[in-house]
């Protein structure tokens, strides 16, 4: 490893050959402000915040994008630094709708992070923001294009993690736009509702749309019976909301929270996620018999199935037909639950904990309900659930631990990993070994599906047949699997694929300032619920048991097939340019 | 009048310029000939000798850049010819394509043969789409001749030239959009590194120049009296073309000595001002060139005299502002263009290009303060010091220029 010398304000340091500025200046607990700057994105170096002054140079350096050099001296504070940061910051704001006390960011923004931190109290620069209409017309995402500062954060996360593409610049000088191709709104774009963008935005350009008044109203409501389920990857993210350490496992806390916020019961998806696995284990084992479409592919992150339906329509029925635990739990809540305690479904209202903004969108869909009703009324977000709990005035880091309502809200340890890549993978390996080969899983760990890779690939042997299996997170990678089946050169049986990257841990609705650093200690944390619980397979779920015993049946029964399980449908793009460029 | 000067413009109307033959016959394809029997670093080292700096504004070095581009390790190389000539008040590498397209072809192929380049592009701006078909006929002759493809004269050298249209927009000028822009990207500057002749168009190391760069070359290879260095001294030798536009009676493109005098180039070449008014500023270099006043006119034109002047060479334009026009107008006039030609994408060049016209237009209106002044000053070196690309640092020099030679128009009150 080569290493430089180099000063930073005259104090000596030595960094490896390669580091950027703004890297070398953090060793000395030096933070250069940054906005287009992601630590999970290629460098841009288009706000140029970061500029600071090299002896030498006839410029200032972009902090973010200029390599060191052996004797390189660097002022980060001297007056023309500090008058172009400023000045750069203050030019910004003035083409910024500075409407910071009504934005869902308020004291969670890069750009009033930063004008507070430099104090801006006045800026004699006339107004030129745009105030540009506001595209709320989908149930995920709103831009608010006023608030956009153009730095091209979304643009990066929607091509180089999904590889989509569904926002980009358009036009130049000040007329330059984050839009989509022919301003179309979003959802009738090639977007997936995934909500990265949101995820990585640094202002309040692109938001989760906010639901949290519909859940405050429910819960005003004597005549409603609100019951709340919570995704397994909110437990381990949602304490980075209230500055506790990083992958921090809240479940208890969480759990209280909610039952003060005034749900009737608090119940858990993964309960949702045990029963989906009792579902997708069994038609996986179907198909496999009874030569059925290979490879079967998971269904339950709703981003990707916006992308298939948008992206692969023909190959729609490689799907899992199995709805998604979030629905699989809205759908027993408003049948089996709702009978047990005697309440008339109209009266039961859904709401679900999600890391996601397609959630949102996967609610509203008409597949998911029956009589009129929907399955899962309201999909919060855990930023929104922040919000919820912030209004109410908890002080969430001392609240004690509380456990789960029952019977809906028990898992185990195989539904927890449903919130990471690889999870769902492995919960159905542990159910369909033991359903198939009747043998007792020892150890339960599957390592060969686990971390961040991108495309994980490994073989099972089931006793009746080897499987070839496959985990794929993000759309770029799920595009590459997709190819190969559409070229007819793909051997898998079954595969998993999540929209997000890491998977739910990564998901767009998840607090912001989520990087790669906090997914991995995401992960970690859900490994090690599972690690610590007795439980953990789904088909041992004793209120699972009790639900085929008592209202089920069998997995794939009728009523199962009615009541969890649905069709997805390829979906016409409003510009399909691709019947123009067939030839 | 001057005697006119033809070293780089020396086959002007002397060949038809849709026929290879007729090329041939003063001479043409004699440079390339003579170059692929030297080594590709010596002629670098002739570049070098001549002191051409590139022409198309930056005024590197371009014999180092050669030598350089030669020396990167690549299996594929790409040279690229910059005609995107869109610098307002620059039309001398429009002449040079026009009266000798077969120059710049021979020109790119040794440009090619010397930094071990395969092919060789073209980016011309759209507005010269009508001379698409003049060198499109030139490189189809050139190919058919065996001057382009496989083992050119049986030296075992390969090269191909496509040509390339810009889609309109100023900054594809600029190196990184330019090569953005022939790979069918929105033509958009991205950051450096990696830099262009690491990796360019395609990702392979690339060499571009300007084209008046390129046309000298093979004038200068042939040019076994060095009658080129007879012209000129010191860091500025050789001939300069040069566009003359604005309020004279003869504007045109003009191959002057280095060393002509501003007023020379003004009063003899481009004919004097018109019915004989004063001059109220002259720009150099384009629309992001810096101003004068006439205090300057007996300066000669090098590349030291100028900067001395606090002006540039530039792109080699001059452009001549007669007295009915206000310093502020122009002022106007030139950040109108840069207002709409900015890319966009880094906040200095795209905010403070939006401010800077909002400024100029109070102060038009006489309603600006000296807050105002001063907030100007201070963007506009923000944008100097901060850009991403060239477009944004160059955006001001005429503001801060004439802030500094017209001072009495900045003046709150004064302003006219």
């Amino acid at each position: 490893m080569e290493m430089v010398n180099i000063k930073i304000n005259n104090i000596p340091l030595q960094v490896e050959k390669g580091t950027k500025i703004m890297q070398a200046a953090k060793k000395l607990n030096i933070d250069i402000p940054h906005l287009c700057y992601h630590p999970d994105q290629k460098v841009k170096a288009h706000c140029r915040i970061c500029s600071v002054e090299v002896v030498g140079k006839r410029r200032l350096l972009a902090a973010c994008s200029t390599d060191v050099w052996d004797g390189m001296e660097i002022h980060t504070d001297t007056p023309i630094v500090r008058d172009t940061q400023v000045g750069i910051l203050q030019l910004i704001l003035a083409n910024h709708e500075q409407n910071c006390l009504t934005c869902a960011r308020n004291q969670n923004c890069d750009l009033q992070e930063l004008c507070s931190r430099f104090n801006i109290l006045t800026s004699h620069l006339p107004d030129v923001s745009e105030h540009l209409p506001v595209e709320d017309t989908n149930p995920s995402i709103v831009h608010d294009p006023s608030k956009c500062i153009k730095c091209g954060r979304c643009i990066r996360a929607c091509k180089d993690i999904q590889g989509i593409s569904a926002l980009t610049y358009a036009g130049r000088s000040d007329k330059i736009r984050v839009t989509t191709a022919y301003n179309k709104p979003m959802e009738k774009t090639d977007c997936i509702l995934c909500g990265q963008c949101s995820l990585v935005c640094p202002t309040g350009a692109i938001v989760e749309k906010d639901d949290t008044q519909k859940v405050i109203d429910v819960l005003q409501n004597p005549k409603k019976h609100v019951i709340v389920q919570v995704a397994p990857s909110v437990r381990v993210a949602l304490g980075d909301a209230f500055k506790l350490p990083t992958g921090a496992i809240v479940t208890g806390q969480m759990v209280t929270a909610l039952r003060m916020l005034g749900f009737d019961r608090v119940f858990d998806t993964n309960f949702g996620a045990d029963l989906t696995i009792m579902e997708e284990g069994s038609e996986l084992l179907d198909r496999i018999q009874n030569g059925g479409k290979l490879p079967m592919i998971t269904s339950c992150s709703p981003g990707w199935v916006n992308f298939m339906e948008k992206h692969y329509g023909d190959y729609i029925d490689h799907l899992s037909s199995a709805k998604s635990p979030m629905e699989m739990f809205g759908a027993m809540a408003k049948t089996y639950y709702s009978k047990q305690i005697g309440i008339d479904p109209k009266d039961i209202v859904t709401v679900s904990i999600m890391p996601c903004t397609a959630k949102k969108f996967e609610a509203a869909r008409p597949e998911m309900g029956r009589n009129g009703m929907k399955d899962v009324d309201i999909v919060l977000t855990t930023r929104e659930l922040t919000k919820l709990i912030k209004y109410v005035g908890l002080n969430f880091q001392s609240l004690n631990a509380s456990d789960f309502d029952s019977p809906l809200g028990s898992g185990s340890g195989a539904a927890v990993i449903f919130g990471t890549t690889g999870g769902v993978m492995e919960a159905a390996l542990r159910t369909v070994y033991e359903k198939v080969t009747g043998k007792t899983l020892d150890p339960v760990d599957f390592a060969d599906v686990r971390g961040f890779q991108g495309i994980k690939e490994a073989t099972v042997d089931l006793g009746i047949r080897k499987v070839k299996i496959a985990i794929a997170h993000t759309l770029i990678n799920a595009k590459k699997i997709m190819e190969k089946i559409k070229a007819g050169k793909c051997d898998y049986d079954f595969i998993e694929i999540m929209a997000c990257p890491g998977g739910c841990i990564g998901g767009g609705g998840q607090p912001i300032g989520t990087t790669m650093e906090i997914k991995k200690q995401r992960m970690a944390s859900l490994y090690a619920i599972d690690k610590g619980m007795k439980l953990r397979k789904s088909h041992e779920n004793p209120d699972i048991i009790a639900l085929y015993k008592d209202f089920l049946g069998e997995p794939l029964s009728k009523k199962a097939h009615e009541l969890l399980h649905t069709h997805y449908h390829k979906v016409q793009k409003e510009h399909e340019f691709s019947k123009f460029n067939k030839k | 009048m001057s005697k006119p000067i033809h070293f780089i413009t020396k086959n002007f109307d002397k060949y038809d310029v849709s026929s290879i033959g007729s090329y041939m016959n003063i001479g043409g394809f004699e440079a390339l000939k003579k170059a692929v029997t030297m080594d590709g670093e010596d002629i670098a080292a002739t570049i070098a000798e001549a002191k051409v700096k590139g022409r198309g504004g930056a005024a590197y070095d371009m014999g180092r850049k050669w030598s350089q581009a030669r020396a990167v390790i690549g299996e594929k190389k790409v040279v690229i010819c910059n005609a995107d000539e869109g610098e307002p008040c620059t039309f001398k590498d429009r002449e040079l394509i026009t009266k000798d397209p077969f120059n710049l072809i021979e020109s790119m192929i040794i440009a090619g043969y010397t930094v071990k380049a395969q092919d060789g592009y073209i980016y011309m701006r759209e507005e010269y789409s009508h001379l698409r078909p003049l060198l499109l006929n030139a490189i189809r002759q050139a190919k058919s001749y065996g001057f382009l493809g496989t083992n050119i004269l049986g030296k075992g050298f390969d090269f191909n030239i496509h040509l390339y249209s810009g889609a309109g927009a100023y900054v594809c000028g600029e190196g990184t959009a330019l090569i953005r822009s022939i790979e069918g990207k929105a033509g958009r500057p991205r950051m450096k590194p990696p830099f262009m002749k690491q990796s360019g168009l395609f990702a392979l190391p690339t060499c571009v120049n300007n084209v008046e760069s390129l046309s000298i070359v093979p004038h200068l290879l042939l040019d076994d009296k060095k009658e080129y260095q007879n012209y000129g001294s010191g860091e500025s030798i050789g001939t300069k073309l040069i566009s003359v536009g604005g309020n004279v009676n003869t504007p045109g493109v003009f191959e002057i000595p280095f060393g002509t005098t501003v007023r020379e180039i003004i009063y003899n070449y481009a004919g004097g001002i018109k019915e004989d008014r004063a001059i109220r500023l002259i720009q150099f270099g384009g629309a992001s060139g810096k101003v004068a006043n006439a205090d300057l006119l007996d300066i000669p034109y090098t590349y030291d005299d100028l900067q001395k002047a606090g002006v540039i060479v530039g792109s080699g334009a001059i452009l001549v502002i007669d007295e009915r026009t206000s310093v502020i107008d122009f002022l106007r006039a030139t950040q109108a263009f840069f207002s709409h030609e900015s890319c966009g994408q880094c906040v200095p060049c795209r905010e403070g290009n939006r401010h800077i016209k909002l400024f100029l237009e109070k102060l038009a209106a006489g309603t600006a303060t000296q807050d105002d002044i001063n907030a100007m000053k201070k963007i506009a070196k923000i944008m100097a010091m901060s850009s991403l690309c060239g477009l944004g640092e160059t955006a001001q020099n005429a503001l801060v220029s004439a802030m500094k030679v017209f001072p009495e128009s900045f003046a709150i009150g004064g302003a006219k």
